[in-house]
């Protein structure tokens, strides 16, 4: 395995005269799960979608386990990585599992092979058997985000790309799902790379955080690390969020019990 | 039953045969053309405009007309074909009918098709890209499925519209059940016109129903659905089409025939003689007057009846009256050095141009001569069939007596008799042949400066079959057979409006 599965090299992004990434570089070591943050309009999704090139960059250079993403046919370099985001787009015509199946298939699995992985990772996500034979319009917004995962995961990626895979959902399916994919990370060795707008989810679920801001990165270390040395006020501000949260809702929490 | 009913009855697997394939093709033409443009133009902003805009453009094109205008593009092809690889085509009949019909169904394929791939879902199309799915993919796998329904539902639409547009086919030469309509028009056989118009839309909405069973099977994603409509729709056509194994042999005759009852009859009596010599015979009627010469030239007719007078002004271009007897020696030598086609000889009878009024009007105002009545025309209303006054016989005898009429009205030519009797018209552009002039009272205006051209019916046989022994041996003996008298007759019994006899009954008649 390379050193590093994800290596970002000084990579610019310009939509029409505004700067989207001015100069990023990033290092992402296998094995590592980090989280992208950072106000809107700060870069995150689109830092994301150049590691699968939904977005090519203009200038620099992205190494996707080793090779030179831009080296190869985007859909092969996408076949390899798995990618979750907010409006999940299942395929609406193609049941459950056939929206599992479809990397798989493209990469020309047999038939017995693919129906034993779709299986595999229904019980890894946590579905019922049998809810593979539904249409996605028969499911519930957790149920579908679910199937989401399960869809990135299932040509067995070393990466996975999350973009608020989880923000459209209620906040008890949300924590929930996020506990869930944190032991997938682990027990499949994943590398995951996870946009999100939710301090604690970032502090929650990642090993490390970055955090954007007008296209540039202004922090970039451990929850614990960030939120003790970070002299930047605006990081501060966003890595004592949660912690403020948390004390405020105990004490609520504490008062209305006593 | 009716006899009419069943005549109409009799006719209907051959019109119904070839109104199914005609819009079959039309239709599947259309679809293949329009779904590579849609696609193009939901990729491509710059394209999507001029390509709708151009679709919409030919839907405001009336579709007689556009089938109109496909007949001398195609000729000029065909020469142009013939001159370069030496091999023509066939400018009548089903090409210029396809090729009009396919435009004419593209619209609301294109249109819907366009709206449907552009409907889908945007986060859709990000998870076709972010699986790993190539353009193509993503096009076949997403994006049509999805837009599938309402594909369909312009498939619809254009399935109802090329079936009911097919009808006006029959004017260019192709048998469709268009030839219910223009024929019964033409003959005031309300039977027939009404059989033509019941069968056109059940034959459309069965197409839209099965149509329909693959739009709903789409939405709603059940396979079983689509595959039955296709299957109902694909043994349909191929039970319809099936009559036409049996239709049109090679080697048989093609008898041609303008669209008016004297047509229709003599067709039928040409068709019948070269059917008794032992020759298969198909028909083409309903041809306008310009297209019928035409395809005669062209080779895609082998034999139908002229009059001396509309060959000499309009296929000559001749402005001069040198005398009945001249204009036929002169169209024999001429038409034969020209085009190669042969005038076999006069019929025998005279279908003129003549001005005629209801006798007692014309006597009220003393009108005799077309002197007279231009000296009464502020007065009146002259009737005319469609094309008379576009015609030189009639800018012929404008100017020889300077109408000026309080106004002049077109109409089918069964409806301008009935605007003279009914006083729409004060005087009509009659034919001197029709039996409606005696059988209405009315009197034919003389014409003292000779300005209107002699109309001597003249059987006419293409090229190739000049020296035809078969097709000359059986129409050899029509040549001076039918005085005028004869040939009313045999029009009246078609005409009028009870007891109406079918062409083929009447050119029985005529041949006793």
């Amino acid at each position: 395995m390379p050193q590093t599965a994800i290596e970002l090299s000084a990579i610019e992004k310009r939509y029409a005269a505004h700067a989207a990434l001015a100069g990023v570089s990033l290092s992402i070591a296998p094995g590592e799960f980090v989280a992208l943050v950072g106000p809107s309009g700060s870069g995150k999704t689109t830092l994301l979608k150049t590691i699968n090139r939904l977005a090519a960059p203009d200038a620099g250079a992205v190494r996707v386990l080793g090779e030179d993403a831009g080296a190869v046919p985007v859909h092969v370099l996408r076949r390899r990585i798995g990618y979750v985001f907010q409006e999940i787009g299942l395929f609406p015509h193609l049941t459950v599992a056939e929206n599992i199946a479809i990397t798989p298939k493209l990469l020309g699995w047999d038939a017995a092979r693919t129906a034993a992985r779709v299986e595999e990772l229904l019980g890894l996500v946590d579905l019922p058997r049998e809810m593979g034979g539904r249409l996605p319009a028969a499911l519930s917004g957790g149920q579908r985000q679910r199937v989401g995962v399960a869809r990135a995961l299932a040509a067995e990626p070393k990466v996975m790309l999350m973009d608020e895979p989880f923000g459209a959902l209620d906040p008890v399916t949300r924590d929930q799902l996020g506990t869930d994919y944190r032991a997938l990370h682990d027990q499949l060795g994943l590398t995951t790379v996870m946009v999100t707008h939710d301090m604690s989810e970032a502090v929650l679920l990642a090993d490390r955080i970055v955090v954007l801001k007008a296209g540039v990165i202004v922090a970039d270390g451990t929850p614990g690390g960030l939120s003790a040395s970070s002299v930047d006020p605006d990081v501060r501000a966003l890595m004592d969020a949660p912690r403020r949260q948390a004390e405020r809702l105990a004490a609520r929490l504490s008062e209305s019990a006593s | 039953m009716n006899p009419n009913l069943a005549a109409a009855f009799d006719l209907l697997p051959e019109y119904l045969a070839w109104h199914v394939l005609l819009s079959a093709s039309a239709l599947a033409l259309g679809l293949i053309i329009s779904l590579p443009l849609a696609v193009a133009a939901s990729r491509s902003p710059r394209l999507r405009w001029p390509v709708l805009a151009f679709a919409g453009l030919i839907q405001t094109i009336p579709s007689l007309a556009l089938l109109a205008l496909f007949y001398p593009l195609l000729l000029v092809v065909s020469a142009l074909s013939l001159s370069l690889t030496g091999h023509g085509f066939s400018a009548l009949g089903f090409l210029p009918s396809l090729l009009a019909l396919t435009l004419y169904s593209m619209l609301p394929i294109l249109r819907t098709a366009t709206t449907g791939i552009l409907g889908v879902d945007p986060a859709v199309r990000e998870a076709a890209d972010g699986v790993g799915m190539t353009a193509r993919q993503k096009l076949f796998q997403v994006e049509l499925p999805l837009a599938m329904p309402v594909i369909m539902a312009g498939v619809r639409t254009a399935a109802v519209w090329t079936i009911g547009a097919a009808t006006l086919s029959t004017p260019v030469g192709q048998t469709s059940l268009g030839n219910y309509i223009f024929a019964g028009l033409q003959t005031e056989n309300w039977v027939s016109v009404l059989f033509g118009c019941a069968a056109s839309a059940v034959l459309a909405m069965t197409a839209d129903q099965l149509l329909g069973l693959i739009e709903t099977g789409a939405a709603r994603r059940d396979r079983r659905l689509m595959i039955g409509g296709a299957i109902g729709l694909l043994v349909g056509i191929v039970i319809a089409i099936l009559p036409l194994a049996t239709f049109g042999k090679p080697g048989s005759y093609v008898v041609g025939a303008k669209n008016f009852s004297e047509q229709y009859i003599l067709a039928e009596l040409m068709a019948d003689r070269l059917e008794r010599a032992g020759a298969t015979v198909s028909r083409k009627e309903d041809l306008g007057s310009a297209v019928a010469y035409r395809a005669l030239a062209a080779g895609e007719l082998d034999v139908y009846v002229d009059y001396t007078g509309t060959l000499w002004t309009n296929v000559l271009n001749r402005q001069d009256n040198p005398g009945r007897q001249a204009v036929l020696d002169g169209l024999t030598t001429e038409l034969e050095k020209r085009d190669g086609v042969t005038v076999l000889g006069s019929l025998g009878f005279e279908n003129a141009y003549a001005f005629a009024m209801k006798a007692d009007r014309a006597k009220a105002l003393g009108i005799v001569s077309l002197a007279d009545l231009a000296r009464e025309a502020p007065k009146l209303t002259l009737g005319t069939d469609i094309e008379f006054l576009s015609r030189p016989e009639w800018k012929a005898v404008d100017a020889a007596y300077g109408f000026r009429f309080k106004a002049q009205r077109s109409f089918q030519p069964t409806f301008m008799y009935r605007a003279l009797s009914g006083g729409e018209a004060d005087v009509i552009s009659a034919f001197s042949s029709d039996g409606r002039i005696a059988a209405d009272k009315l009197v034919v205006l003389t014409d003292p400066k000779g300005a209107l051209p002699p109309y001597d019916a003249v059987i006419l046989v293409s090229p190739q079959r000049a020296d035809d022994p078969r097709l000359l041996a059986a129409l050899k003996p029509l040549v001076g057979s039918i005085p005028v008298s004869a040939m009313q007759g045999a029009n009246y019994s078609v005409d009028r409006d009870t007891d109406k006899a079918s062409p083929a009954e009447a050119a029985r008649g005529l041949s006793k």
